[in-house]
C-alpha cells in the first residue's frame, strides 16, 4: 500500500512545488506592486504546502528522503505533477488563467481530502484549504476582471484559456493509484471532482465573457510521470542546480 | 541607506529670527520633537525634499527586489526559497508603505513610477551590483539590509509623521532580513571549501558598495544641514558609515572572513575602526547610470511596467463597467 500512497503524495507535492516555482518566477516584475506581493504570497503558500506533502511522502517511503531530497534530487521522469502546472508563465493573463484552473481543481481536491482516513493528509488538507480558498478568490476576480475588461485584455484571456484548456482534463483522470486511494478512503476519485469544477468554471467564464473551448481533448502524462513537457527539465535544471553542483554542501 | 545625495533647498539653514511666524512655528514644533502631519502647513522645500527622499527610498525597495529575485528560482532548499520569497515580498511591501507616505505629500504613485522609469528619479546605488552566487543572498541581507537599518532606525524619529510610522514597520522587518542574511553567511562560511570561498568572494564584492550606500561625506553640505534641521536626516553620512563599520567588522571576524581593506584597524583612541573610503569615482559612475547592472535594472522595471499596461487598463475598465452596471441597476 505504501507505494501508491507515496505516488499520491508526490502528485500533491509536485503540483505545488512546480506551480510555486513558476509563480515565483514573477518576482519583481508583476504589472502592479500589489500583484508582486500577491504572487509572492501565492508562491510562498505553495512552497509551504510542498514541504508538508513531500516530507510526508518521504516518511511514507521510508528511505530517509525528506522534502528537499525529493524536490532537488529527482529527475524529470520521477516528477508526478500534472502538465498544467509546468506550462510556461506566458503573459500575466496566462499565468492567472493557469492559476485559476489549478486553484479550482485544488480547492475541490482539498475539500475532499479533509475527510481522508489518513490523519496527516486530512491535517495538511485543512491547512492548505484556507490558503487555496484565498488563492481561488483572487484568481476568480482577476479572470473575471481581465476577461470583462478591455478588448485587449479580453482577447488575451480567451487566448490563455484556449491555450491551457487541453491541460484541464488530466487533473480529473483516474488511474490505479487513485483507485488504491479510494479503496482506503484516503483520497477521492478525481473524476468525481469534475462536475463541481465544471459548474463553477462555467459561471466564472460567463462572468468573464469568455468562451469555453468545445473540445475536451486532454494532454496526459504528467501525473503518471510517463511523458512530461520539455519545460519541466529546464525548470529543474535551474531549481536543482546548486544541490546538484555542490552535492556535499548543506545550505 | 536608500536615499543618497538628496538635494534640499540649496540655501543655508535659516535662523528662527529670519522665519515668518508660520515657518517659525513649524520649526519650533520640530525642535521640540513634535510630528508634522499631512494637513499641517509646511515649507515648500520641506515637502519637495521629503518627496525626493521618500520616493528614492520607495524606488530602492522596488528595484531592490531584482538582485534577490535573481536567486529565488535557484534557492538551494525549500526553506531558503521560502525565506527569500518572504523577504522580497517584504521589500515590495516597504515600497508600498513608502509610496503611500509620499502620496500624503501630494504626489501620486504613478507620477513617482514614471519618474523612476524615465531615470529622472534615482534609487540606491547598491542595487546596480550583480548577485553572482548564493553567498550573495547572505551578503545582501547581512550588509545591505544592515546598512539600510543603520539609516532607518534613526528615521523612526523623523519629523514627518507618515514617514516615521512607515519606518517603524519597515525596521522590524529589515532587522529580520539582516539576521537571515547573516545566517546564510554562517552556513556558507562554515561549509565546504567552495562555500567558504563563495562567502569571501561575496564579502569582497559587496563591502565597498555597502559603504557607498551612506553617500559621500556630507559634513559641509548645505543640503544635509537643512535636512538635519528639519529632522528628515538624523545623522551625517560619515557618522552612519562609521557605525556600520564598527558593527560589521567584528561580525566578519566571527564568520572567519576578511574585510577587503588592509587599513581596517581598531583605533583605541577613537574607540572606532579606521577604514578605507570606497572609490567615490565608481559611486558617481553608478549614479550616472554606469553601474554593472544599471541598464539591466531599468530595462527590467520598464519592461514590467510596459508588459503590465494591458492588465492595469483591463482591471480599470472592468471596475468602471461594474460601477456603471451598479448605477444603472439603482
Ligand atoms: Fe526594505
Ligand atoms: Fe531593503
Ligand atoms: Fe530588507
Amino acid at each position: 500500500m505504501s507505494e501508491p500512497l507515496f505516488e499520491f503524495l508526490c502528485r500533491m507535492g509536485d503540483n505545488t512545488l512546480v506551480l510555486g516555482h513558476r509563480v515565483s518566477e514573477w518576482c519583481g516584475v508583476a504589472p502592479v506592486l500589489e500583484e508582486d506581493i500577491a504572487l509572492a504570497n501565492t508562491a510562498l503558500d505553495l512552497i509551504g504546502q510542498t514541504t508538508l506533502w513531500l516530507n510526508l511522502a518521504g516518511a511514507v517511503e521510508g528511505k530517509g528522503r525528506d522534502a528537499d531530497a525529493l524536490a532537488f534530487r529527482r529527475d524529470v521522469w520521477e516528477f508526478r505533477n500534472v502538465l498544467l502546472v509546468e506550462q510556461l508563465n506566458g503573459d500575466f493573463g496566462q499565468t492567472m488563467m493557469r492559476q485559476f484552473l489549478f486553484d479550482l481543481w485544488h480547492k475541490g481536491m482539498l475539500i475532499a481530502l479533509q475527510g481522508s482516513s489518513h490523519d496527516q493528509i486530512a491535517a495538511i488538507a485543512e491547512k492548505s484549504l484556507k490558503e487555496v480558498t484565498y488563492h481561488l478568490e483572487r484568481t476568480t476576480d482577476t479572470v473575471i476582471g481581465l476577461g470583462d475588461g478591455t478588448d485587449e485584455s479580453h482577447n488575451r484571456m480567451q487566448k490563455a484559456l484556449d491555450r491551457l484548456y487541453p491541460f484541464v482534463g488530466e487533473m480529473f483522470v483516474s488511474d490505479d493509484v487513485d483507485a488504491a486511494m479510494v479503496a482506503e478512503s484516503i483520497a477521492p476519485d478525481p473524476a468525481d471532482l469534475r462536475p463541481v469544477f465544471d459548474a463553477r468554471l462555467d459561471e466564472v467564464l460567463s462572468d468573464a465573457t469568455l468562451v469555453r473551448p468545445t473540445s475536451d481533448f486532454a494532454h496526459k502524462g504528467g501525473k503518471s510521470g510517463q511523458r512530461h513537457s520539455e519545460h519541466l527539465g529546464h525548470m529543474l535544471s535551474q531549481m536543482q542546480w546548486l544541490q546538484r553542483a555542490y552535492p556535499d554542501a548543506t545550505w | 541607506m536608500y536615499a543618497q545625495m538628496i538635494k534640499s533647498t540649496g540655501k543655508g539653514v535659516k535662523s528662527l529670527d529670519e522665519m515668518d511666524p508660520e515657518e517659525r512655528a513649524f520649526q519650533e514644533r520640530i525642535n521640540a520633537g513634535g510630528k508634522i502631519e499631512p494637513k499641517d502647513w509646511m515649507p515648500d522645500g520641506y515637502r519637495k525634499t521629503l518627496i525626493r527622499q521618500i520616493g528614492q527610498h520607495a524606488h530602492s525597495e522596488i528595484v531592490g527586489q531584482l538582485p534577490e529575485g535573481n536567486w529565488i528560482t535557484r534557492a538551494p532548499t525549500l526553506e531558503r526559497k521560502a525565506i527569500l520569497l518572504a523577504k522580497v515580498q517584504d521589500e515590495a511591501g516597504h515600497g508600498l508603505y513608502l509610496y503611500c507616505a509620499a502620496e500624503t505629500l501630494g504626489v501620486s504613485r504613478d507620477q513617482l513610477t514614471r519618474d523612476l522609469l524615465s531615470g529622472k528619479m534615482k534609487y540606491s546605488s547598491i542595487f546596480n551590483y550583480p548577485t553572482l552566487t548564493w553567498a550573495d543572498m547572505g551578503a545582501v541581507g547581512w550588509l545591505v539590509d544592515g546598512a539600510a537599518i543603520m539609516n532607518q532606525v534613526p528615521l523612526q524619529r523623523t519629523s514627518y509623521g507618515p514617514y516615521a510610522r512607515a519606518m517603524v514597520r519597515i525596521c522590524k522587518e529589515e532587522s529580520f532580513h539582516q539576521r537571515q542574511g547573516f545566517d546564510i553567511m554562517m552556513k556558507m562560511a562554515n561549509g565546504t571549501e567552495a562555500q567558504r570561498r563563495m562567502a569571501q568572494d561575496a564579502l569582497n564584492r559587496f563591502w565597498y558598495p555597502s559603504l557607498m550606500m551612506f553617500g559621500p561625506s556630507d559634513k559641509e553640505s548645505v543640503h544635509s544641514a537643512q535636512s538635519m534641521a528639519w529632522k528628515i536626516k538624523m545623522n551625517t553620512n560619515d557618522e552612519l558609515r562609521q557605525k556600520f563599520v564598527d558593527q560589521t567588522a567584528p561580525q566578519a571576524a566571527y564568520l572567519g572572513l576578511t574585510i577587503p581593506d588592509e587599513h581596517l584597524e581598531w583605533n583605541e583612541e577613537r574607540g572606532s575602526y579606521d577604514f578605507s573610503e570606497p572609490d567615490w569615482d565608481e559611486f558617481f559612475d553608478v549614479l550616472q547610470g554606469n553601474g554593472p547592472c544599471s541598464v539591466d535594472r531599468m530595462e527590467a522595471r520598464n519592461k514590467a511596467w510596459d508588459d503590465g499596461r494591458w492588465v492595469r487598463e483591463g482591471l480599470l475598465a472592468h471596475a468602471e463597467k461594474k460601477r456603471a452596471r451598479k448605477m444603472a441597476a439603482e
